[in-house]
């Protein structure tokens, strides 16, 4: 793969430059991203498809199966909307407004980041048991949160927050407060400004933010499966319906549920594509 | 006439309230980030600590040093150690291929190395799983040649690199394409090999924002429990990461153990946001391309 892409097809592929290397590097990286991404992923297609249309069909139409798609895009619609809302306050709050500890709070929203989907997991779930600190309080309001659908949506605006507000944020700082000036000198209120000049030009960015907290959220399962009781057909998620059926031994059953969920990924992966080719035309610059 | 009816009716107003809220608007925006931020994220933090410390420091200290949990803390070491490099050495072939030259297909390549961040951990070892489990292909050959790569060290790597894969390349390559290749078609001219020219102009050029990838891929390296979960097969004292570990221990109803060692994995978290806020605060110019995560 190095000499076709640094002899053969490398001269008519690429433009001419004296840096070296690119030989080296782009073979390294293609064999790289081959052997341990695209090769695996072809593994898993060429798996459910081994089992054959029917079977695969039988997998896809089962009504386990829906029932975990249904929950895990459900509550991560849910919680993505959530995000949506407080993130962009976040974010605007951040980006506007000076307080003491703004620094602090900015790197606390990276925490979901850095802390390990489990540790999140057993401390929501300790947390929103119904005999935890939170879970306490709410259950005297005939709330349940721990192990049961409401959990998993906890779960995930924890997981999805700093999707938003990371990609809010920036495009924020570039708002020209000049628009904001010659709105109000054309009369607007501050609320006028705010629905019909800074939230247009956030859309982009609010929708890329979403999209990306409710990805993350579909295959979301460390933070998860603690809080969620996995009941089947009430509260287990896509994910852990897959590892279920690896215990069974069912790796025909495993592979198939996870290309379903590959296919949806991808169309989503499509769709912040469009989001952001849509906004680049729109307002000049990718969300 | 007009003019001094309109200035009339719209009552002047400070120049600098036209592009803020009012006070009271601001306060309870602030409120309600702090309070959203309270309840999601800080209570699961303090709750680690809270938790791990409920038998006081000696059950603390002993659910640490017990040889299953060394086992685990050990195990996570080595994944990080083998498989953030390999991602070093990814990252900076693949920023270099990608920001130095021009070539056809530049945007797909792109998109497929961002691929493992919109897969689902339990996919990534779910694959793991297909290639090399029973039932393979390959399974029976390597169980003819004893190579042991699920439910071992090799298959937990392998997870964890998949998992990790775009941390580094992501943070390097809009930098590079940023900066440009003015600086090594100097050194080049000047006489400087290859090599040199790698070492002593890119990667100064680059290294606070490689350090700032690096700093990410560890995190999730050792904080990973989907992927590694699927290929790890859970024998305690063996393929047990930490993450691993807590979740048998909490499944165990063993909190003070659980959280105990989840303890460790929240002050690793603690210190990468710090770590991070620093880089930011204080190279932010030279990461500039650098997009904020």
């Amino acid at each position: 793969m190095t000499a076709a892409a640094s002899s053969g097809a490398g001269w008519r592929l690429k433009k001419p430059s004296v840096l070296p290397g690119f030989g080296l590097t782009l073979g390294f990286t293609l064999v790289y991203l081959t052997l341990i991404i695209l090769l695996p992923l072809a593994g898993l297609v060429w798996r459910s498809a081994a089992i054959g249309p029917d079977a695969f069909w039988a997998i896809a139409s089962d009504e386990r199966t829906l029932r975990a798609l249904q929950v895990s895009f459900g509550t991560s619609l849910v919680a993505a909307l959530v995000n949506v809302v407080f993130g962009t306050i976040l974010a605007w709050v951040l980006v506007r407004y000076r307080f003491p500890g703004r620094r602090i709070i900015d790197a606390i929203v990276d925490l979901p980041f850095a802390l390990p989907t489990a540790v999140a997991g057993i401390a929501l779930t300790t947390l929103y048991a119904p005999n935890g600190p939170i879970g306490g309080l709410l259950k005297p309001l005939g709330i349940q949160v721990g192990y049961t659908p409401l959990g998993i949506i906890v779960a995930l605006i924890f997981i999805g927050l700093p999707f938003v507000v990371r990609t809010v944020q920036p495009v924020m700082e570039e708002i020209d407060r000049e628009v904001e000036e010659a709105a109000a000198t054309l009369g607007a209120g501050r609320r006028q400004t705010i629905a019909r000049v800074l939230l247009p030009a956030l859309t982009p960015a609010i929708l890329t933010g979403f999209a990306l907290a409710f990805a993350r959220a579909v295959g979301e399962y460390g933070s998860v499966i603690f809080i969620a009781g996995n009941i089947p057909y009430v509260s287990e998620i896509a994910p852990l319906l897959i590892v279920i059926r690896l215990e069974e031994f069912n790796y025909g059953g495993a592979a198939a549920t996870g290309t379903i969920m590959l296919l949806l990924s991808f169309v989503m992966l499509l769709v912040i594509n469009l989001i952001q080719a849509w906004s680049r035309r729109r307002y000049g610059y990718g969300a | 006439m007009a003019l001094e009816q309109s200035f009339a009716q719209t009552p002047l107003r400070p120049l600098k309230s036209a592009v803020t809220e009012s006070l009271t608007t601001r306060i309870v925006l602030i409120a309600i980030s702090l309070l959203f931020l309270a309840l999601f994220l800080v209570t699961p933090l303090v709750m680690v600590f809270i938790q791990a410390f409920a038998g006081g420091w000696s059950t603390y200290l002993a659910s640490l040093v017990e040889p299953d949990a060394m086992a685990a803390i050990r195990l996570t070491l080595t994944v990080a150690v083998i498989s953030v490099p390999l991602n070093i050495v990814f990252g900076l072939a693949a920023a270099w291929a990608i920001a130095k030259f021009e070539f056809k297909g530049k945007a797909f390549l792109i998109t497929l190395i961002d691929l493992p961040f919109s897969v689902s951990p339990v996919i990534a070892g779910l694959v793991y799983v297909l290639l090399f489990g029973g039932g393979s292909v390959l399974g029976p050959w390597l169980k003819s040649h004893g190579i042991e790569i699920l439910f071992a060290v090799p298959g937990i790597v392998l997870a964890t690199i998949f998992v990790t894969f775009p941390f580094v390349a992501r943070e390097l390559i809009p930098l590079m394409q940023d900066q440009g290749s003015g600086d090594e078609e100097a050194a080049l001219s000047l006489g400087a090999s290859g090599w040199q020219t790698f070492w002593y102009v890119t990667l100064p050029n680059v290294k606070w924002a490689l350090l700032y990838g690096v700093l990410l891929c560890n995190a999730r390296a050792m904080g990973e429990f989907g992927a590694v979960s699927v290929v790890s097969g859970h024998i305690r004292g063996l393929t047990n990461t930490m993450p691993l570990h807590v979740e048998i221990l909490y499944n165990e109803y063993n909190a003070v153990g659980a959280f105990a060692v989840a303890s460790l994995l929240a002050l690793l978290a603690l210190v990468t946001l710090v770590l991070k806020s620093f880089l930011e605060f204080r190279y932010g110019d030279e990461m500039a391309a650098t997009a904020k995560h």
